[in-house]
């Protein structure tokens, strides 16, 4: 029993005691923002690893939800006659919690992983090491892009993820289902506020890519240099960004949505 | 009247030539004359430097002192502790006690920025050579002074190629890393770290896994970069017979203290047995071939019983 307690307390400390560590970290990576704004080659260059190779799955993946929801979103709908109202439902869905969430999911899948894998790698191959021994402060040179990037990213591919969304849930609803294609989009407009439901989607996004890419990047710095270690990182990269994520979802949803 | 552009070629020429000159005639070079000055002065001093890792004593109350212009060899069996003493003397690592004295600052006690203006005059060459896996060979090397320079592209394309002649790579700028064998890599890293003209180099472990060529080609630049360039130079190492052959001195380390240390010679006449085992590789003697065990016998027949 005394040893479950000790134990417990073990781990709560290494927990806190990591905590302190990212934290320490997202300052770190923080404070090197404004070297990144003089060299923007830098950030250009992690925008297309970050953002650009990950616009294939994310568009596909948001072609597909708008698809499903339009059409499980129909049948429900029919039964009350009221089909007219399917563009609301899909983008509505869309726009306030599918898109930065689903987003956010495969964003830490895609380029999470690919960001622990690359700096977890640089570190096992003493490559931060020799940076430092340079006199090249690595969270500066590597992180700080890595992280920028993310975080700029993020909203876009989730705004990308909602509108090929609702082009799919058109495509279904309104191609294949028969739904009124004015009404689709007519009592989208007209029941889409921007400031409550388009912009608190992309707050969500923003959000949720700071806290993907800072669990990403200090997940590769911290881990073991080991091939182990980084399997393990990478993994740990993944898991953490979905609670992340759901979390921070339920958090935003409460402060934005609560009081409607 | 020379056109800008013979200009530029006349100066690249003679730029490459001086580098081959510096290279293939050492004793000529004027900063030798500098070496023999100073070579009584202390540019690295570790003193009653002691060095945990969790739990374990890696380092206990040790004291090294490295000459200016000089190479000095740190050799001791694998686990030893040898290149957590560069990460030591590079700052990357504190110690628990004790201090690392570089050129005069204490590498522990000074600012951060003072401590990444001091490694700017530090050059390391890792085990694995640490290059950057997205760059080409050409852009490893121009790294350093693209970050901390601002010279003009055409000045670091003379300086980088300078650098790459000098070990021999010069055709091999537009490779990528995994291109390059064991041995090119390292001396890709090797130019590298000489780009910013450093006042001492630290070898991690040199000449492992290396073939007969390279590891010949290794032990020459080592030896004459130090002697050309005036570096100074720390070789971790546990390859005795290449390392002797260079070093100007050499401390031997083994459980975190230092067991022996002198000249090349006075370390082949050591009196330890334990050195006497390790630079000769005897299978058995202080350092035993059986890790500690029950009876042999005994061991064998316990399952019967």
């Amino acid at each position: 029993m005394l040893q479950f307690f000790q134990n417990l307390g073990h781990s709560t400390l290494a927990r806190f005691n990591k905590l302190g560590r990212a934290s320490f970290f997202l300052i770190h990576a923080l404070s090197g923002f404004p070297k990144v704004a003089v060299r923007p080659r830098l950030l250009i260059n992690q925008l297309y690893s970050v953002g650009v190779l990950s616009f294939f799955i994310t568009t596909i993946s948001g072609l597909f939800v708008g698809m499903v929801l339009s059409f499980q979103g129909f049948h429900i709908l029919a039964d009350f006659g009221a089909e007219e109202t399917l563009g609301v439902m899909v983008a509505a869905s869309l726009v306030r919690e599918l898109g930065p969430v689903m987003c956010a999911l495969l964003f830490a899948g895609r380029a999470g992983s690919a960001l622990t894998a690359e700096i977890g790698l640089m570190k096992a191959t003493e490559q931060l090491s020799g940076m430092e021994m340079m006199a090249i402060d690595p969270i500066h040179r590597i992180i700080a892009p890595r992280y920028l990037a993310g975080i700029i990213a993020m909203p876009i591919l989730a705004i990308l993820f909602s509108c090929i969304g609702v082009l799919g849930g058109h495509l279904v609803g309104v191609s294949l289902l028969g739904v009124d294609n004015g009404s689709f989009w007519g009592q989208m407009q007209a029941k889409l506020d921007f400031w409550d439901d388009i912009f608190n989607g992309v707050i969500k996004s923003i959000v949720f890519g700071c806290a993907v890419t800072w669990i990403a990047l200090f997940e590769g710095y911290d881990t073991l240099p080991t091939s182990e270690g980084v399997s393990r990182a990478t993994t740990r990269t993944v898991v953490n960004s979905a609670f992340a994520i759901l979390g921070l979802d339920f958090i935003l949803t409460t402060l934005m949505f609560g009081d409607h | 009247m020379l056109t800008l552009r013979q200009l530029v070629i006349e100066n690249t020429r003679f730029n490459l030539n001086s580098t081959v000159f510096r290279f293939n005639n050492a004793t000529s070079f004027p900063l030798n004359m500098d070496i023999s000055n100073q070579s009584n002065d202390t540019l690295v001093a570790i003193n009653q430097l002691t060095f945990y890792r969790g739990d374990r004593l890696i380092f206990d109350n040790i004291s090294l002192q490295f000459q200016r212009g000089k190479i000095t060899a740190i050799m001791g069996p694998s686990g030893t502790g040898k290149t957590t003493l560069l990460k030591l003397i590079g700052g990357q690592l504190s110690p628990k006690q004790g201090s690392v004295v570089v050129d005069g600052h204490n590498v522990h006690q000074i600012e951060r920025t003072q401590l990444y203006q001091l490694r700017k005059k530090m050059g390391m060459l890792f085990q694995s050579g640490a290059l950057l896996t997205d760059m080409s060979v050409y852009d490893n090397v121009a790294f350093p002074l693209r970050e901390h320079t601002h010279l003009s592209e055409s000045m670091i394309r003379s300086l980088v190629l300078m650098k790459l002649q000098a070990v021999g790579l010069r055709g091999a700028r537009d490779l990528m890393p995994s291109e390059l064998s064991g041995g090119m890599a390292r001396r890709v890293a090797l130019a590298r770290a000489i780009v910013l003209d450093p006042m001492m180099i630290m070898y991690d472990e040199p000449f492992t896994g290396q073939d007969p060529i390279s590891l010949g080609v290794l032990l020459h630049l080592i030896k004459s970069l130090n002697t050309t360039l005036g570096l100074t130079s720390i070789i971790v190492s546990h390859d005795v017979r290449e390392t002797s052959a260079i070093a100007d001195y050499i401390y031997i380390i083994d459980n975190g203290k230092i067991i022996d240390h002198g000249t090349p010679t006075q370390i082949q006449q050591s009196e330890s047995e334990w050195v006497q085992q390790f630079i000769n590789g005897d299978m058995d003697g202080p350092v035993h071939f059986h890790y500690p065990a029950p009876d042999y016998v005994d061991d064998l027949l316990s399952y019967a019983t």
